[in-house]
C-alpha cells in the first residue's frame, strides 16, 4: 500500500467507471459487480492500488466496470498476468474475475499453479456451468449428459468441482457462493480480501440465455434452504428450513439426517472446521452431490508462505549476503584477463 | 596445421625440467574434443578456451552435443564435441575444419573424422577402442591400425589406462577414476599448445572446492597428461599460438546467453527499471533464466513459469506493473507465445521477447543452430500485428541486442523481439568488458501527471504513456479488444480500428528512423554484395576478408534491425549488381527483401542445424565474382 497517500473514504461510487454495463438483464455478473464496489471502499485500500485483471469470456468484461486500474486479457491466462503483477508489484491488490471455461478449460494450467503457489490473488470464478460468450456449448462444469449446441446428444465430458480443483492444487483459501445471495456474496468476497495468499471463490451464477435455471434450487426462497448448506466455521453441519437437518459422517460417507428423528442429536453431526491442517474434510464437502446439499461458504482458510512475499525475501537474503548489485562488479565476476 | 609455420629452435622450460624441443609457431590453430556425452567434453573445451584466453588469443567455440542428456555409452548418436579456434589474429568462427581431432573413443572419431582437415592430426583414446566400442561405432576393425587414418597424423595414446595408473593410489573410486580421464587429455593439450599448467590446477581446485579428494584426482590426471606429452617422443614438436592483436582491455570470455542475461540486468540498470524475467526452461535459451536467477541482488525478480504462455503472460503483468518485462525462448515456445504477443501489441507495453533459435518445425532439433524463426518473428501472429525484431549476431553482441531491445521497447511502448540462435547463445568469444559509465543512456519516463489523461494519446514517436498502477487519478483499462484512439475505451467502430491498426505499424515503421547507420565492409558499390543476419556473421566476414585478399570485390553489410529495416538498406542494395543472401534457413530474409526491395537477391540456403562454414560462403562468392 503506498503509505504516502492520504486514504480519504471512498464510496461505491468511486468505483463505478464511465463504461456502460453491457451484460445481458438478469445476468448474475451484475450481483457480483455490484458486491465487489460495495466491498472495496471499505477495505481501506486506495483506489489507484486496486488491478483488475481477467480472461476472455461474459466474467471478463468487469474490468472495463471498475474505476480502478485493469486489464481484460486473454482467454484463461488472467492468473499468469496476475501473478506477473502481483510479482512486480506486491503491494497492490490484485484480483482476477474469471468464468467456468476460462478458468478450468483454456486456463486450467495457470489456475493450479496460482493456487498452488499461494500468490496473493483474489480469484472470483464465475460459474454458470455453460460457455455464454460463445453462445451455448457446454463448459467444464456443465453437468454429465448435459445437451448443448456442441453436445446435441448429451455431453460425456464429466463435470469439474472448481472448488475440488482448487483443493487439490493446495489452495490455502477455497470458497463457494451464489449470486442471488448478495449478503452472503459480499460476505465471502469479504472473507477472501483479508486472505493473504490466493483466495478462490466460486459464485454459483445463472446465465439468463443459456443456462437459465441453473441454480434456482438455490436461488429460490422457499427452496433455498433445503438445497444449500451454510458451512460455518467451528460449527455443525445444519440446514433446511427448520434447521433441523444435518450432515452425518459414516465413515468417509456423508449422510442427511434429522435431529430429533431416530435417536440424532445435534452431537452426531460433523463439525465444520475451515482452518483443518488436512484438507480432507474441505475436499470431502467439495464432492457433495444431490440428494445431499450445495454447501456454500468457506470451505478452507488457512495460512501459509505467500509467494510474492518469499520473492522478495529471497532477494532480500540475496542483497543481505553480497549486498546490492553493481554491473561493475558483475561484468568483472569470472574468469577475466587483461590486454595490455 | 593453418596457414604459414615456422619452427623455432629454443629451450623451454616446464616444471622445473628443461628439454629442448622444437616448438611450432602457427598463427591460427582448430581443435575439436569429441568424447561420450559423459566424458565432460564440454568442461575440456571449455577449461581450454579459458586457457587460451589468458594467454590474450582471440577466439571462438562451438559446442555441439546430442539431445539426449546421457545417451548409452559408446554410441554414435552420444557423441559430445567442443571445438575451439583460436588465433594471433581476429577470430570470427570456430572454424570449418578442425586441425586436432582430440577423440576419446571409436564412435567419437567415426563421426568426426569427416570433418577433420587432410593431414591433421589425431588424438586417439587407444583405450577406448575395444571391440565392444568398435562393435558400437560400427567399425569391422581397429581404424588405430588398420590403415584407415594414413592420410593423417595419428597419436594413440592410451587415456583410459594412463589415467587409471595415475591415479591407482589415490584410493577413489574406479568410477570416479574414469571419469578423470578428461583432464588428463586436457593436460596433454595444454602442453602441446605451451599453455602453463598452474592456472588449470587452481581452477579444478577451485571447481572441486568440496570434493577435495576429486579435486586431487583431477589434478594429479591433468599433470599426467602434461608429463606425458613432455617426456614422450611422440610428439616432435610442440605448437605455439602468439596472443592475439587485440583492442588494450579487460575481457572475459562470455556465451551469447550469458552476455544476453548480462544485456538484461545492464538494462534494468540504466532504466533504473526493476527486471522481470518470466520463463519457461527449453533448449539452449534456459541459460538465460538461469543466469538471471542467480542475480536477485540486482532488481531482478526471476519466475520460472508453469509454461511459455504464462512466462510470457508474466512479463506482461509485470510490464503493466512498470517494471521491465523479459520472456525468454527457444523455436516451439515461441509458437506458444504467439497468442499473448498480439495482446503485448494491443496493451502498448514494453516487453522484451528473446528466441534463441533453434532447429525446427516443431521440436525440431533442440540443440542445433538454424535461423528458421524470422519470419515468425516479423509476420507470425494473427492480425496486422506488427513487433520491432532485432537480431544479435555473436555471442558479445548479444550484450549489446539486450539493451538496444529494451531500449526500442521503453520508448516506443511495444514488444520487441531479440532473436538469437544456439549458435551464439551457446557459442563463447572473448568479451571486452565495459565500462558502465560508458553504456548508453536508457531513459524511462513513466507519466504521473493526470491532468489531461488519456490512456492511449501518443508522443512524437507515436508512442503512449506508461502509467504505473498505484498512481493516483489516472486509473484506466487496457486489453486485447481494439481500443478507441485516445481514451482506449473498447471501440468497434471501423474507422477506428483501422486508424489504430495504421498508428501502431507507423509507430512501429517510424522506428528506422532511431536505426544507428549501416557500416557495409568492403567496396561501397560494385558487383557483388552479402546481406547476413543473426549468427552467421562470423562466417561471412572471414568469407568476405579472405576473397578480398584473393583479389576480389565483395561487400558485406550485417543487419541487426529486421522489423523495420533500416532505412537506407534499399539504396544500398541498389549499388551492387548481385546480392547474395546467406541464412540457415530456406530464404527467410532473402523473401522480406525482395518483398520490401522489389529486387531480387541470391540466396544461399543451409539447414543442416550446422553454422555456415567459411568455404562454403567463399565458394559461393567465387562463383559470383
Amino acid at each position: 500500500m503506498n503509505q504516502m497517500t492520504e486514504i480519504k473514504p471512498l464510496t461505491r461510487k468511486d468505483f463505478e467507471s464511465d463504461q456502460d454495463v453491457r451484460w445481458c438483464p438478469g445476468c448474475g455478473d451484475y450481483a457480483l459487480l455490484a458486491q465487489v464496489q460495495k466491498l472495496l471502499p471499505a477495505l481501506g485500500i486506495p483506489r489507484e492500488n486496486f488491478a483488475f485483471i481477467s480472461g476472455i469470456g461474459c466474467s471478463s468484461r468487469f474490468p472495463y466496470y471498475m474505476e480502478t486500474y485493469g486489464m481484460h486479457s486473454i482467454h484463461g491466462r488472467a492468473p499468469a498476468i496476475a501473478s506477473g503483477l502481483k510479482l512486480a508489484r506486491p503491494e497492490l491488490s490484485v484480483w482476477v474475475v474469471s468464468g467456468d471455461g476460462d478458468s478450468l478449460a483454456i486456463g486450467g494450467n495457470h489456475f493450479i499453479h496460482a493456487m498452488r503457489r499461494n500468490i496473493g490473488l483474489k480469484i472470483i470464478l464465475l460459474n454458470n456451468r455453460i460457455y455464454g460468450l460463445t453462445k451455448g456449448q457446454y463448459s467444464p462444469t456443465s453437468e454429465f449428459g448435459k445437451k448443448t449446441k456442441t453436445t446435441p446428444l448429451g455431453s460425456i465430458d464429466r463435470p469439474f468441482s472448481p472448488v475440488s480443483v482448487a483443493l487439490g492444487a493446495g489452495a490455502t483459501f477455497v470458497a463457494r457462493t451464489v449470486d442471488s445471495d448478495h449478503p452472503h456474496l459480499l460476505d465471502t468476497l469479504k472473507r477472501a480480501a483479508e486472505h493473504p495468499g490466493t483466495a478462490f471463490v466460486e459464485v454459483l451464477q445463472n446465465c439468463i440465455v443459456f443456462n437459465d435455471g441453473a441454480y434456482n434450487a438455490l436461488a429460490d426462497r422457499e427452496t433455498r434452504d433445503d438445497a444449500r448448506l451454510l458451512l460455518q466455521h467451528g460449527q455443525p453441519m445444519r440446514f433446511g428450513k427448520d434447521s433441523n437437518r444435518g450432515i452425518r459422517m459414516r465413515g468417509f460417507e456423508p449422510e442427511v439426517v434429522t435431529v430429533g428423528e431416530g435417536g440424532v442429536t445435534e452431537a452426531d453431526l460433523a463439525i465444520h472446521d475451515e482452518s483443518a491442517a488436512n484438507g480432507g474434510l474441505a475436499f470431502f464437502l467439495s464432492q457433495f452431490a444431490a440428494p445431499l446439499p450445495v454447501p456454500l461458504g468457506v470451505f478452507r482458510a488457512v495460512e501459509a508462505p505467500v509467494y510474492e512475499q518469499l520473492s522478495t525475501g529471497l532477494a532480500e537474503d540475496a542483497r543481505a549476503q553480497r549486498g546490492q548489485g553493481t554491473l561493475e562488479k558483475l561484468f568483472n565476476s569470472g574468469d577475466t584477463w587483461t590486454i595490455d | 596445421m593453418n596457414t604459414q609455420t615456422m619452427t623455432v629452435d629454443e629451450p623451454r622450460v616446464v616444471g622445473g625440467m628443461q628439454k629442448t624441443r622444437p616448438i611450432e609457431e602457427i598463427k591460427s590453430v582448430v581443435i575439436r574434443f569429441v568424447g561420450d556425452s559423459g566424458d565432460g567434453m564440454q568442461l575440456t573445451g571449455n577449461e581450454f578456451s579459458k586457457s587460451v584466453a589468458r594467454a590474450g588469443h582471440d577466439f571462438a567455440t562451438h559446442p555441439d552435443y546430442p539431445s539426449e542428456i546421457r545417451a548409452p555409452t559408446g554410441t554414435l548418436f552420444g557423441v559430445s564435441g567442443y571445438q575451439i579456434q583460436f588465433s594471433s589474429g581476429q577470430v570470427f568462427t570456430s572454424g570449418d575444419a578442425p586441425d586436432v581431432l582430440v577423440a576419446m573413443n571409436p564412435a567419437a572419431l567415426k563421426t568426426n573424422l569427416p570433418d577433420l582437415r587432410h593431414g591433421g592430426m589425431i588424438i586417439a583414446n587407444a583405450g577406448a577402442f575395444n571391440k565392444a566400442n568398435l562393435q558400437k561405432a560400427g567399425y569391422q576393425s581397429n581404424p588405430l591400425d588398420d590403415g584407415t587414418l594414413i592420410d593423417f597424423r595419428l597419436y594413440t595414446i592410451d587415456i583410459s589406462d594412463l589415467t587409471n595408473q595415475a591415479l591407482k593410489d589415490t584410493g577413489i573410486a574406479k568410477k570416479e577414476i574414469g571419469r578423470c580421464k578428461n583432464y588428463y587429455a586436457l593436460g596433454l593439450m595444454l602442453y602441446l599448445y605451451s599453455r602453463p599448467i598452474e592456472d588449470e590446477e587452481q581452477n579444478i581446485r577451485a571447481k572441486f572446492a568440496k570434493k577435495p579428494d576429486i579435486a586431487e584426482a583431477n589434478v594429479i590426471a591433468l599433470r599426467a597428461g602434461y608429463a606425458y606429452a613432455e617426456s614422450t617422443e611422440m610428439f616432435v614438436s610442440t605448437y605455439q599460438v602468439r596472443a592475439a592483436d587485440i583492442k588494450p582491455g579487460r575481457y572475459r570470455s562470455i556465451t551469447g546467453n550469458h552476455a544476453a542475461a548480462l544485456g538484461f540486468a545492464a538494462a534494468s540498470e540504466l532504466a533504473k527499471v526493476p527486471l522481470f524475467l518470466g520463463s519457461y526452461p527449453i533448449t539452449p535459451a534456459t541459460d538465460i533464466l538461469q543466469e538471471l536467477s542467480a542475480l536477485k541482488h540486482f532488481n531482478i525478480t526471476t519466475f520460472q513459469a508453469e509454461d511459455e504462455i504464462a512466462g510470457i503472460c508474466s512479463a506482461i503483468g509485470a510490464a503493466y506493473g512498470g517494471v521491465l518485462g523479459l520472456t525468454t525462448t527457444s523455436g516451439p515456445g515461441m509458437a506458444l507465445k504467439t497468442e499473448a504477443l498480439g495482446l503485448a501489441v494491443m496493451l502498448e507495453l514494453p516487453l522484451v521477447i528473446t528466441n534463441v533459435q533453434r532447429g525446427g518445425p516443431s521440436t525440431g532439433l533442440p540443440t542445433k543452430v538454424e535461423q528458421s524463426d524470422l519470419l515468425q518473428a516479423v509476420y507470425g501472429r494473427n492480425g496486422e500485428c506488427p513487433i520491432p525484431v532485432i537480431a544479435s549476431r555473436s555471442p558479445a553482441d548479444c550484450f549489446d541486442c539486450a539493451i538496444e531491445a529494451f531500449r526500442i521497447a521503453v520508448k516506443y511502448m511495444t514488444p520487441v523481439i531479440l532473436l538469437s540462435d544456439g549458435g551464439i547463445g551457446n557459442a563463447a568469444e572473448p568479451w571486452r568488458i565495459p565500462n558502465p559509465a560508458d553504456l548508453p543512456p536508457l531513459e524511462v519516463k513513466f507519466r504521473t501527471d493526470a491532468d489531461g489523461f488519456q490512456p492511449y494519446a501518443r508522443d512524437e514517436h507515436l508512442a503512449r504513456a506508461w502509467v504505473r498502477p498505484g498512481t493516483p487519478g489516472m486509473e484506466h483499462r487496457v486489453g486485447g479488444l481494439e481500443k478507441h484512439f485516445l481514451t482506449g475505451n473498447i471501440s468497434h467502430d471501423p474507422i477506428n480500428h483501422e486508424r489504430m491498426v495504421n498508428v501502431r505499424a507507423a509507430k512501429v515503421a517510424g522506428i528506422a528512423k532511431d536505426i544507428p547507420p549501416l557500416t557495409v565492409e568492403g567496396p561501397q558499390s560494385g558487383d557483388l554484395l552479402i546481406v547476413g543476419w543473426g549468427s552467421t556473421y562470423g562466417s561471412i566476414v572471414q568469407a568476405r576478408e579472405q576473397a578480398e585478399a584473393a583479389g576480389k570485390s565483395v561487400a558485406h553489410v550485417h543487419l541487426r534491425h529486421l522489423n523495420p529495416l533500416p532505412a537506407e538498406l534499399g539504396d544500398i542494395l541498389a549499388r551492387y549488381k548481385t546480392v547474395l543472401v546467406p541464412e540457415l534457413n530456406l530464404g527467410q530474409l532473402s523473401k522480406l527483401l525482395r518483398e520490401r526491395y522489389l529486387r531480387d537477391v541470391t540466396l544461399m540456403s543451409k539447414v543442416q542445424g550446422k553454422m555456415f562454414k567459411v568455404s562454403e560462403i567463399y565458394d559461393r562468392i567465387l562463383e559470383l565474382c
